[in-house]
Parts: structure tokens; sequence; C-alpha cells
């Protein structure tokens, strides 16, 4: 009896540390990418940072093309991957028949594994070509290029958390609402997707912050040309990343260099617009809870 | 008592294998030489290393691409022995390097043509200079306007950290002058590697490229270039580098940390006997030793 109260003592004390560990991580990749990206602050003035060209081997370092050129990919794709992966998310949990269900999900979840530089390659040599003859355009590396292929990256995250997030919600609840006559749309629209808002909303986060974060698969279809989107035909257009700029340039700079700094400069850039995109979700997740228990209480 | 022997035991074990470790490089069993750098020069710098394994077999070259400045930041960091570049080293990389100290030696072990590529349909088959460095400055931008189809000119270039970019904006864009500040024009697509361009100009009848002369394959149409004094429009070959006619050719170089003894100077050395640059003709880069 005694040792097992002491085994028990030890495993909730590693799950603790493990669990704090994850928190201290984070601190500490944010206090690197601090220190390493704040001296950009100094020694690029503001102005140079808010310039419109990106060229930091003759000492161009603004930032607005790249900034742009995430927000348009990462938009397009969240416009492509959040419909179809919470349509596919419903189809799957609520309409598909059981067998279909046990063979979709499985399938869907393998999807999430490809590697994303096949994925690029095949939108090099696939998507890039039918995209250009499609729309007519001048180039197929272009920033719906990267959208569209992102977007598809994103899909199996998102269908894989919503499907179970709407499969947690208790069956007591259809009965229910079918007991009262609700059609099977209203089942879907007025019951089960609210019953697992907050498990949806996780599935739309974690899509976004697969897109955002992405870089292989962009760098190598988006064309990489730093150009400050303006309106929609900017979609077309060729666009850079954040994340594909740090990929293609941190190897070629010498560490300390003004260079270096920008680069972790675009880090902290990224990493804040991740935590604006989950703090914002999460905000938007409690307040339901808090709200849904008063009602309860 | 039981963690303390555990602890003790692995403790051994670790200081066992270092030691090991130790005695085969003293013995020079086998010894690595890392070479990493330049894209443009990738391709031969492993047909080299393959045949080096036939002439010192106990020597191991590992070569990596990356792009010039990629090469050089790495010799900057003490990272590799040997850095290949398509560009001579910066006076800033050279500041940085003796920082760090570092003292880049620097070695000519080829050199190349640096080809203007276009879609097989495009009509144009010849480009000035000027015209070269207006289209990338983004002053032409439809193939009518230089007596081709009404299409859209796509630009391609690789990344800045490329030394064909640098070498690219220097003579081409600036046409050499150094106080020219002209840039690429931000539309101009910034593609990772030279693959990459070759797939989209052989896939785009807007596209328009550059890469190295030993990129190029059949399928892609290599237009002929005229310097700026001249009007003599010239494509690329062995003979056109060698007597100058062709007017963007550059050398290719291998840069060490401080003059190379003993496996690294073998190796050079090597590099620029008959038998090495042969392997340079044949992959369709000019040899620097005629």
């Amino acid at each position: 009896m005694r040792n097992m109260a002491k085994s028990e003592l030890i495993v909730t004390r590693l799950i603790k540390i493990v669990g704090y560990s994850a928190i201290l991580f984070v601190a500490l990749i944010f206090l690197f990418l601090l220190l390493e990206g704040a001296p950009a602050l100094v020694e690029i003035p503001l102005q140079d940072l808010l310039d419109t060209r990106w060229y930091p081997t003759e000492g161009r370092f603004g930032l607005l093309p790249l900034i742009g050129g995430t927000v348009l990919v990462t938009i397009g794709a969240a416009l492509i991957a959040v419909p179809l992966g919470l349509s596919t998310a419903i189809y799957i949990a609520e309409v598909a028949p059981r067998t279909l269900r046990e063979v979709l999900k499985p399938v869907v979840e393998v999807l999430a594994g490809l590697p994303s530089v096949m994925l690029g390659f095949l939108g090099i040599v696939v998507l890039a070509p039918f995209i250009r003859q499609t729309f007519d355009l001048p180039t197929g590396l272009s920033a719906f290029t990267g959208a569209i292929l992102l977007g598809a990256m994103a899909i199996p995250t998102v269908v894989s958390v919503a499907e179970d997030a709407l499969d947690a919600v208790p069956s007591t609840y259809r009965e229910a609402a079918k007991a009262l006559g609700a059609t099977d749309w209203q089942i879907i629209w007025r019951v089960t997707l609210p019953a697992a808002r907050s498990g949806v909303l996780t599935a739309v986060m974690l899509g976004i912050g697969r897109v955002i974060g992405e870089t292989m698969a962009v760098m190598m279809v988006t064309g990489n040309a730093p150009v400050i989107p303006n309106g929609l035909a900017s979609l077309f257009r060729p666009a850079r990343t954040m994340t594909a700029t740090i990929a293609a340039e941190m190897g070629e700079v010498a560490n300390g260099s003004v260079h270096y700094h920008a680069l972790f400069l675009i880090g902290i850039v990224l990493f804040t617009f991740s935590l604006i995109v989950n703090l914002s979700v999460s905000g938007v997740v409690f307040r339901r809870r808090t709200r849904a228990e008063r009602i309860l209480s | 008592m039981k963690t303390f022997l555990a602890v003790t035991l692995l403790l051994g074990l670790l200081l066992a294998s270092c030691s090991s470790d130790g005695d085969a490089s003293s013995k020079g069993t086998t010894s690595t030489i890392v070479n990493k750098g330049s894209d443009t020069i990738v391709n031969l710098a492993l047909a080299w290393a393959e045949a080096y394994k036939g002439v010192e077999p106990r020597v191991d070259i590992a070569v990596t691409g990356g792009g010039s400045g990629t090469g050089i930041a790495a010799l900057i960091n003490g990272t590799v022995d040997v850095a290949n570049a398509s560009r001579q080293i910066k006076p800033v990389e050279r500041d940085e390097a003796v920082a760090n100290d570092v003292e880049p030696v620097e070695f000519v072990i080829a050199r190349d043509a640096i080809a203007i590529i276009v879609h097989p349909t495009n009509p144009i088959t010849e480009l000035s200079i000027d015209q070269l460095s207006d289209i990338y400055s983004g002053k032409i931008s439809n193939w009518s306007e230089l007596g081709g189809d009404d299409r859209p000119i796509v630009k391609l270039s690789r990344e800045t950290n490329s030394g064909t970019h640098v070498y690219f904006l220097e003579q081409v864009l600036r046409k050499g002058d150094k106080e020219d500040s002209t840039l690429f024009s931000p539309d101009t697509l910034l593609l990772p590697s030279s693959e990459g361009i070759m797939t989209e100009v052989r896939d785009n009848p807007n596209a328009l490229g550059y890469d190295g002369l030993g990129y190029v394959t059949d399928d892609v149409k290599v237009v002929a270039v005229a310097g700026e004094q001249s009007c003599f429009y010239v494509l690329p070959s062995i003979e056109t580098v060698n007597n100058a006619k062709y007017p963007i050719s550059r050398d290719l170089y291998m840069y060490t940390a401080g003059e190379p003894t003993g496996r690294i100077l073998a190796y050079l050395e090597w590099i620029l006997q008959a038998d090495a640059q042969t392997i340079v003709s044949d992959l369709g880069f000019v040899p620097a030793t005629p």
C-alpha cells in the first residue's frame, strides 16, 4: 500500500514536470527569438522595416511584402480548408454509414502524414502548370497555388480533430432533438455543431496553425517574389511568405549579422501571429463555456 | 547504490567510445573533408568527390549545396573545410571571417558561362545585355517589346544567397558599374534551386531565366547574348568562354580556412590536374587550366 502511494507520487510529479516543461520550452524559445531578433530593431530604423522592398543582401529590410505574403496565403488556404474540412468532418461523423466511416477516418489521417516536400513537388509539376493554363496567368507559381496546396495540407488536420469533437457529443442530444421532430440538418446545425463548438474551433485553429507555419511546399510553389499584395488580383500573382524567407536565407547568413537578426525578427512576427490566432480562438472557446455554465446553474 | 553503479557504467561506456573515436582519426584510417556551397558547383564537386575515391580511398568528401553565401557563411562559422562559391568572397564576408579568426584562401577551380534560357516555343533568339538589364529591372515587361509574342515576361532568378544571383545583379543588371544601385524588380520570382528554374522554363512559354551552362538541358532554348559595346550575338560554349566572346562568364572558386595543408591541400592540387579538369568539361563547365 505504501509502495503504491510512492509510485503514484512519482508518476504525478513526473507528469507535472512534463506539463510544465512544455510551457518552459515555449518560454525559452520565445526568449531565444527575442534575444536574437531584438537587435534588428536597433540596427534597422523603423521606417526601413516598413519599407516596400525586401532585399537583404543590398540592405533593404522591408517586412511588409513578407507579412502581406503570409497573410494572403494563409487567408486563401483557410478559405479552402475550413469549409471543406468541416463539411468532411460533419459527413464522416453525422451522415456516413458506420462502415464507410471506419474507412474514411483512417484514410484522411494518412493524408495528414504526407511529407510537405512531396506535396510541393506535386505542386510544381502538376498544380502550377494546371493553374497557369486554367486561369490564363503569366505563371502558375502564385499565392493561389500555395493556398490550394496548404489548404489541402490543413484539411486532414481539421477533419480529424473536428470529427473527434463531433463524435464526442452524447448521442442523447441527437435523440432528444429527433424526438422533438428536428430534421437531420437541424440536428447537425442547431445541436451537434454548437455542442462541439470548442473542439471544432480547436480544429480550425490547428489547421490555420499548420498553414502559417508550413515552409517547404510554400517555398516551392509561390514563386517567392516579395511583392506587397494589393487586392484580390494579388492572390494570382507570386508572393513570398515569412517562413519561406527564413528557410531560404537562414543558411546563408553569418551569425550575428544584421541580416541574421532580421530573420529572427521575422520569426518573432510569425510567433506573434500564431499567438494572436491561438489567443483569439481560445478566448472565444472559454467565453462560451462560462456562459453555458451560467445558464445551467 | 544501484544507480551509482549504472551511472559509472554509463560514463565508462561514453569515455570508451570517445577515446576509440580519437584513435581512429589519429591513425588516419579514414578522414572526411566537408565541402559545401554553390549549387552551381555542387554536381561538379560531387563528381570530383566520387573520382577522388579512386585516387585516395581513405579520404571521404562530403558534398552539399545551398548556395555560395551558405558555403562561405559555413566557412566563417567553422563548420566546413572547403567552401564552394560561384562568386568571389565579399569584403564584408572577409571582415566577418577575420573577426572569427578565419583567413579565407581562394582557388579558381573552373569557369562557367551563364546561359539565358527561354521556353522552346519562344521566337526570341538573341538579347543584348542592355535588354536583359531592362527586363530584370522591370522596364520591359512584355515579349512584344523585344519583337516576340504578346505575352508577359515572367522573370526567374535564383535566391539572393546564390552566387549566380549576385553575379547577374552586378554584371548584367548593373553592367559592372559599382555606383549603380539597380535591383531586380520585386516581381522577379526567386526560386530556391537551379532545378526549379529549369522546370518553370521548360513548362512556361512566358518565362525567362538564367542558369549555369552545366545545368542547361536540351528541352529549353538558349538565347545568344551580345555584350554592352558589341553587336555580335554569341551562344555560350567552352570556346566562346575561353576566347572571351561570350559576355556573361565567370570563375568558380573554392575557399579554405587558412592555407590548406595535408589531405585538403592534396585534394585541391588533384582538382587542378588534367584528369580532374576533364570532368569539368564533361559536365558542361569550362576548365580552369586549359
